[in-house]
């Protein structure tokens, strides 16, 4: 296997659990609520699945109870974000300190065990003969193909269907949408709960493909820079397959460069994806200082119908 | 037998709905209400403790014994109640920079990383200036401590001000960064030749040391955090500057109709915010630890987060709850002697904020009756 194949594996193996909690934060955030507690829900969806991987030895169920646990905090957060109308900021916070207090708490006993098992991988054998590909499909797990055509069905979803067209009209005018006669309510409900299931679902997807062992704070900042992502995809899909994939290859060029013997400090190179973050978003500020940046137009504005006596 | 036509008004009850039965009551929000009352910090902390109860319990432990073990270690002997004012130190003056900076809602979560920097260049000056008079290495300490934490904070503030990246994920990565940081020094260049290959620094000698308070561990980083509380109380109060901020929390954009230069007192409180992490970080090396080494502080900024939020910005309630959560710190660890992990405080943190914003807009709802 040449360098290349080497490391467009591991940008994807890397880049998979920040393509699920990207596209997450997306669905949140396009209809509007800011969703913060991705490393919060990360975690947990990470310790769900070890701990119900290790117990029961089910992967399936192990996904499944993830995916519950995390769709029940977002719940929590649109409960505060959108019935309450509370800061969504400090509601996002309050999930990532919670999540990764109970995370530690609740995966103490269960630390350092290895998991029973990885993700099924997909047999191609057709593809096998084919030079790049088919080496690097045959090794693609399942929830890798998942979030692939996750990022399929959302990018229809959002921008070719009636249903995306609520999301996005709840996120950009939720008066008008309300008018209309969509129930914008419901709908934040719906997509916040889904969001952070999938961000969840990103948590297990690090424990299961990356590094198959639960430890305290295992995701180490990856949940905010899938924050970050969000804005570099400004709300697309599409876009946050690539985003997903540069900073996976970042992360693991850092542990290659380190592989090679190079003369720089292991640590200034496991630094790369932050200070990266960072100055992309500085560069697309700049460069979209004067135009739509594709936010979500009432993003963090909780919405209040007129009330009526 | 039924009763004749028409003459139903008079033996059933009036239609229920339209007419202001109990089933018509419903919530309303008051947009009015914009002040949260003075018992949701206080009722935010027991809901905390209640809901962490189940999860102690689901553990196979009893809640009361394990609150009761987290008590007595914080607060119930004096080597345990000076240990919690010695970790209401950093949360003081974290929490301080935080709310200045939450004034005018600059969102500042990298407290961390700025202490993290501050207490490496402290350790700096006790490094490259090692013969220093008492006198003059604390001060160049503090000095440095305090630029370094400024600066790390400006570098949130610029991104922000100039090119409109929020300061949340800014701060955060930098947090990161600096965290990174400590651990190449400690394991590298500033590592203690003499320390059996231990990561950290050499120990600090005592003129590079705070002076501390009898035979305790309390440090006079505890003056630092009172007189810091203090001067914030009469800036806020008595300053045009603190009327400005005030200005600028309130409205925002009649702020910048009145020719207040918003930019400005971004990058001006995120200067005091981080400077005054710095000087946390500072104290926490020459006051606590007496060297660098990793792990310096147990998410200090985060919960400083919490205790800023909790205190409503307000100068005397920094105070207490920067002691209650130092107390809250020590009792985790004090769990651990029975085999929990201390884990616990973090999640009570978390628990708490949750219970705090829900409670701090619940209370804007009112129950009316439909017309």
């Amino acid at each position: 296997m040449d360098f290349t194949t080497q490391l467009l594996i591991a940008a994807i193996s890397a880049g998979t659990p920040l393509l699920l909690a990207t596209l997450g934060g997306i669905l949140t955030e396009r209809a509007g609520i800011i969703q913060l507690g991705a490393e919060g829900l990360m975690l947990m969806g990470a310790v769900t699945t070890c701990i119900v991987y290790i117990r029961s030895g089910n992967l399936i169920l192990a996904l499944l109870s993830a995916v519950a646990i995390t769709a029940l905090l977002g719940m929590v957060h649109s409960f505060l974000c959108v019935t309450l109308r509370a800061n969504q900021t400090m509601s996002g916070l309050a999930m990532t300190l919670f999540g990764s207090g109970l995370s530690a708490y609740v995966g103490k006993s269960i630390s350092g065990i290895p998991l029973p098992g990885s993700l099924p991988k997909l047999d191609l054998a057709v593809l096998k003969p084919v030079p790049v590909l088919g080496e690097l499909f045959g090794r693609l797990d399942m929830l890798t193909w998942f979030s692939l055509l996750l990022v399929l069905v959302l990018h229809l979803l959002i921008h070719h269907t009636s249903w995306g067209l609520h999301l996005r009209a709840v996120g950009d005018n939720p008066a008008t949408a309300d008018v209309m006669g969509i129930r914008v309510q419901l709908i934040r409900y719906c997509y916040v709960t889904a969001g952070a299931a999938l961000i969840g679902l990103a948590g297990a997807d690090m424990v299961l493909a990356y590094a198959p062992t639960w430890n305290e704070g295992l995701t180490a900042g990856l949940g905010w820079i899938a924050v970050g992502l969000v804005i570099f995809a400004r709300w697309n899909p599409l876009r946050a397959l690539f985003c997903a994939y540069f900073f996976g290859a970042l992360d693991s060029l850092g542990f290659r460069i380190q592989l090679l013997g190079s003369a720089v400090p292991s640590y200034f190179l496991k630094m790369i994806p932050y200070v990266v973050t960072i100055l992309v978003l500085m560069y697309l500020g700049y460069r979209n200082r004067n135009k739509p940046s594709g936010t979500p137009e009432s993003l963090g504005t909780p919405y209040i119908r007129e009330q009526r006596f | 037998m039924s009763p004749k036509p028409g003459n139903e008004s008079a033996t059933l009850p009036p239609l229920a709905g339209r007419s202001g039965r109990w089933y018509s009551l419903r919530l309303e929000y008051d947009s009015s209400r914009t002040r949260s009352p003075w018992w949701t910090p206080i009722l935010s902390v027991v809901l905390a403790l209640l809901l962490c109860a189940v999860f102690i319990a689901a553990n196979g432990m009893s809640p009361l014994v394990v609150y009761e073990k987290m008590f007595r270690g914080a607060f119930g002997t004096s080597y345990g109640f000076t240990e919690t004012m010695v970790k209401a130190i950093p949360l003081l003056l974290c929490g301080l920079g935080i709310a200045v900076a939450y004034r005018i809602s600059v969102w500042n979560i990298g407290a961390e990383g700025q202490l993290t920097v501050g207490a490496m260049a402290a350790t700096a000056v006790t490094i490259y200036f090692p013969g220093l008079s008492s006198f003059w290495s604390i001060t160049l300490m503090l000095v440095f401590g305090t630029a370094a934490g400024a600066l790390w904070g400006l570098m949130t503030a610029v991104p922000r001000t100039h090119f409109g990246v929020n300061e949340l994920i800014t701060s955060l990565m930098l947090n990161y960064v600096a965290l990174l940081a400590l651990d190449y020094v400690v394991f590298g260049p500033w590592k203690d030749p003499k320390g059996f290959n231990f990561p950290g620094s050499p120990m600090f000698t005592a003129a590079q040391s705070l002076p501390v308070l009898g035979s305790t561990r309390l440090h006079i980083g505890l003056v630092f955090g009172l007189v810091a509380v203090l001067i914030y109380y009469l800036m806020i109060r008595f300053t045009r500057w603190g009327y400005e901020l005030r200005l600028i929390g309130a409205n925002p954009t009649a702020a910048r109709y009145a020719g207040i230069h918003i930019k400005k007192h971004i990058i001006i409180v995120m200067l005091i915010s981080g400077g005054l992490a710095g000087i946390a970080g500072m104290a926490e090396v020459s006051g606590v630890t007496h060297k660098l080494m990793q792990g310096i502080s147990p998410g200090y900024g985060y919960t400083a987060i919490i205790v800023a939020w909790l205190a409503k910005l307000n100068p005397l309630g920094l105070i207490v709850t920067s002691i209650l959560f130092g107390g809250l710190i020590v009792g985790g660890y004090s769990v651990q002697t029975i085999g929990l992990p201390s884990s616990i405080s973090e999640m009570l943190q978390g628990a708490i904020l949750f219970f705090l914003i829900a409670g701090d807009m619940i209370h804007r709802f009112r129950i009316r009756r439909s017309a």
